[in-house]
């Protein structure tokens, strides 16, 4: 191996802003606020940052949001770009600001993302907006949804688990215990399971409590050469897939692309995903998460349901997942909302989450998925 | 930036809703392997031939997936609440996205109808 492929990339520093309604913001001063909180984290001045990385906002089309970002933040790096790869923009950008540091290009990038997307445009806009991750001629002309893209997706997946439709409740029900302990959730209240059945339906088999909010909220990371400080965590492996962009081009709803990238990133890492002792997935839905943990391998076809009753998946559990809240609780707000679960990941495991630290954890995988379980990025992150 | 078959044709219709509004379903094949495509591909799935023409397929399918719709995306599919939704497969093999009458299964074998949306004509699956 080539000295430049030898250097680690670590994850130095994360800073958030709340979820939820945050009146009078725009994606820029949420990105700010956020990249300002994971620079003051990482010790680290903006002439020190020499990349940035910025996700799309659907409240700021723009051609080049990076630019705009950086003259906005006062920020003048020596490389930096927009990306966009739906909701694994975050996983995206973190992987190539590994590659970047990896290869000697930049010393300290930083990943960022924010919009106003609840508060920036009417729930009719922001709902026809993403519908636009379906085909134009064969899907979206029907008069479908993302919720309802999903709920197709749902009701194929359960038929061949033979997995009740309650059983998504539980993973509801999960996240919001798990932001009732973050003070910049979105969703704070606690969720029965009965209430989370009782919920308005959406698109069969999914309802209100299967879906997550559209929140405003920004995050930022910064991926760096050197280790932050607390525990220093590093990036140990990562992968993509990428097999279809519409549902129409789904051959298996049992093989999306998440298994691949797992299996690539864990590879990369030299772990099975036994040595995992801490999860960040993505959960636009309680389907989405039900589905990538099966397929990447946490649980067998159909067993997720029973590792979550039996309390893997808690706190204080053998795998605890998504202990932010996840999309579902501590809210979406684009890019941003996929990039949360590795600020997570990265505090609990670095020991810099405060209250909410959970007792010491050593590797973490974190998945995300854009459009319909299309774009897939997994990272490994390893605590030395 | 790639051009798309919309650009390309910007007075015609796409083959696909040139179909439906003659009342057929139309998928891509394949010039040299044969293969069928699921939407619109400039490449062949399977061989990467680029000799792909349309076909008027024969409109049986079988469910691959359902859902009822409660919240629409928008006001001209608000009048139409509960609609429902399907995955199907078409005999042929191509997957494509409908509207099919209530209560229709996953399985379930299915035939091709077409109604009036606005100023487009859509598919919609009937139970054989």
């Amino acid at each position: 191996m080539s000295d430049s492929l030898q250097r680690g990339a670590w994850l130095r520093g994360a800073g958030n802003t709340r979820f939820g309604r945050l009146a009078g913001s725009t994606p820029l001063t949420l990105m700010a606020r956020a990249a300002d909180a994971a620079l003051a984290e990482a010790e680290l001045s903006r002439a020190e940052i020499d990349g940035v990385l910025c996700g799309y906002a659907t409240t700021l089309p723009h051609l080049m949001l990076a630019d705009r970002f950086c003259e906005y933040a006062s920020l003048q790096p020596a490389y930096a770009h927009g990306m966009a790869a739906g909701g694994a923009t975050g996983g995206a950008m973190a992987m190539l600001a590994r590659e970047l540091v990896r290869a000697g290009r930049c010393r300290h990038v930083l990943v960022v993302a924010g919009e106003n997307r609840l508060s920036g445009q009417s729930r009719d806009q922001s709902v026809q907006t993403l519908a636009q991750v379906g085909e134009p001629q064969i899907e979206v002309p029907n008069g479908a949804s993302v919720p309802a893209y999903y709920a197709l997706l749902a009701s194929r997946y359960l038929m061949e688990t033979g997995l009740p439709r309650d059983a998504l409740a539980d993973f509801a029900v999960l996240m919001r215990k798990h932001a009732g302990a973050h003070p910049d959730a979105h969703l704070r209240e606690p969720l029965t399971a009965a209430a989370a059945c009782a919920a308005k339906p959406v698109a069969t088999p999914l309802l209100l409590s299967d879906c997550c909010p559209i929140s405003d909220g920004a995050v930022a990371l910064v991926v760096s050469a050197e280790p932050g400080p607390g525990r220093p965590v590093r990036i140990a492996g990562a992968g993509q897939a990428h097999r279809h962009q519409h549902l129409c081009a789904i051959d298996s709803v049992m093989t999306t692309g998440a298994g691949e990238a797992a299996t690539r990133a864990l590879g990369e890492a030299g772990i099975g995903v036994d040595g995992l002792d801490y999860l960040a997935i993505y959960d636009s839905f309680t389907i989405t998460l039900l589905m990538l943990l099966e397929e990447i391998g946490v649980a067998p076809r159909g067993g997720a349901p029973a590792r979550l009753l039996a309390g893997d998946f808690d706190v204080d559990g053998a795998l605890p997942l998504n202990t932010h809240g996840g999309l579902l609780a501590f809210g979406h707000s684009g890019v941003a909302g996929g990039l949360m679960h590795l600020a997570e990941a990265t505090r609990q495991l670095a020991g810099r989450a405060g209250d909410r630290q959970i007792g010491p954890r050593r590797r973490a995988l974190f998945h995300a998925d854009g459009g319909v379980l299309s774009s897939h990025v997994s990272l490994v992150l390893e605590a030395l | 930036m790639a051009i798309s078959a919309e650009s390309a044709l910007p007075e015609g219709l796409h083959p696909y809703a040139e179909g439906l509004e003659a009342g057929r379903v139309r998928y891509q094949s394949c010039g040299d392997c044969g293969a069928a495509q699921s939407l619109e591909r400039h490449a062949c799935q399977r061989c990467g031939s680029v000799r792909l023409a349309w076909r008027d397929a024969a409109g049986v399918a079988t469910v691959y997936a359902v859902t009822e719709v409660a919240r629409a995306p928008d006001d001209s599919f608000r009048t139409l609440v509960p609609y429902t939704l399907v995955l199907a497969t078409l005999d042929e093999g191509p997957r494509v996205m409908a509207h099919a009458e209530p209560g229709v299964a996953i399985g379930d074998r299915v035939r091709a109808g077409f109604f009036r949306h606005g100023e487009r004509t859509l598919l919609r699956f009937q139970r054989e």
